[in-house]
């Protein structure tokens, strides 16, 4: 059994279902790529934003 | 100069021949397989990878498998667990993520499996899309 830390879990969740993504959104290998990378910032950044808000809403 | 309509090339080559939902069917019940079929090896195997380490990942974090529909929550995600195909079918058989829910970890792995579920959904119909020629390449 594995017990990852919670950032830990969105780095892997964030991985996978980006590159899932970006294989199956767009035509191309460079534009899946970018794509991928794109949704996997955009997953990370958004988790952090929210960690935050969460944590300034809860004080 | 042609008069011909403009045809994606490769849909009037490929739905000649073969069972069309091969790649889609494949695809569901082995994640990647519907990419294989179709010869498109990297992103079959990238999308293998994926979709079956997050499967474990969350079975190895004590992740559960929904085996009832007691209420709309559970329908939901036995619909998405079953996404998982056959490796969902495993892991009932084996008795695996059969424990109750005790941590937030667990709970996040019970999320990692109805999402590996979900993404090979996607990845089954990518597989039907690049066999009737709807997507290109």
């Amino acid at each position: 059994m594995i017990h990852p830390s919670h950032f830990a879990a969105v780095l892997l969740f964030a991985l996978f279902a980006s590159t899932v993504f970006g294989i199956t959104m767009r035509d191309t290998p460079p534009r899946m790529l970018r794509y991928g990378a794109y949704c996997f910032i955009l997953f990370i950044g958004s988790a952090i934003v929210l960690s935050w808000v969460m944590f300034l809403i809860a004080r | 100069m042609s008069t011909t309509p403009n045809k994606p090339a490769a849909a009037g080559k490929q739905s000649e021949k073969g069972f069309v939902y091969l790649p889609l069917i494949a695809g569901w019940l082995i994640p990647g397989s519907g990419h294989f079929l179709v010869g498109k090896w990297i992103r079959g195997t990238l999308l293998a990878v994926s979709i079956i380490a997050m499967f474990i990942l969350g079975l190895a974090m004590q992740g559960k498998l929904y085996t009832g529909a007691q209420d709309i929550l559970d329908i939901l995600g036995v619909a998405g667990d079953l996404g998982s195909g056959l490796l969902y079918f495993i892991g009932r058989v084996m008795g695996l993520g059969a424990e109750p829910v005790k941590t937030t970890v667990a709970d996040y792995g019970t999320k990692f499996i109805v999402v590996a579920g979900l993404l090979n959904i996607i990845a089954a119909v990518d597989a039907h899309n690049l066999r009737t020629g709807r997507k290109s390449s």
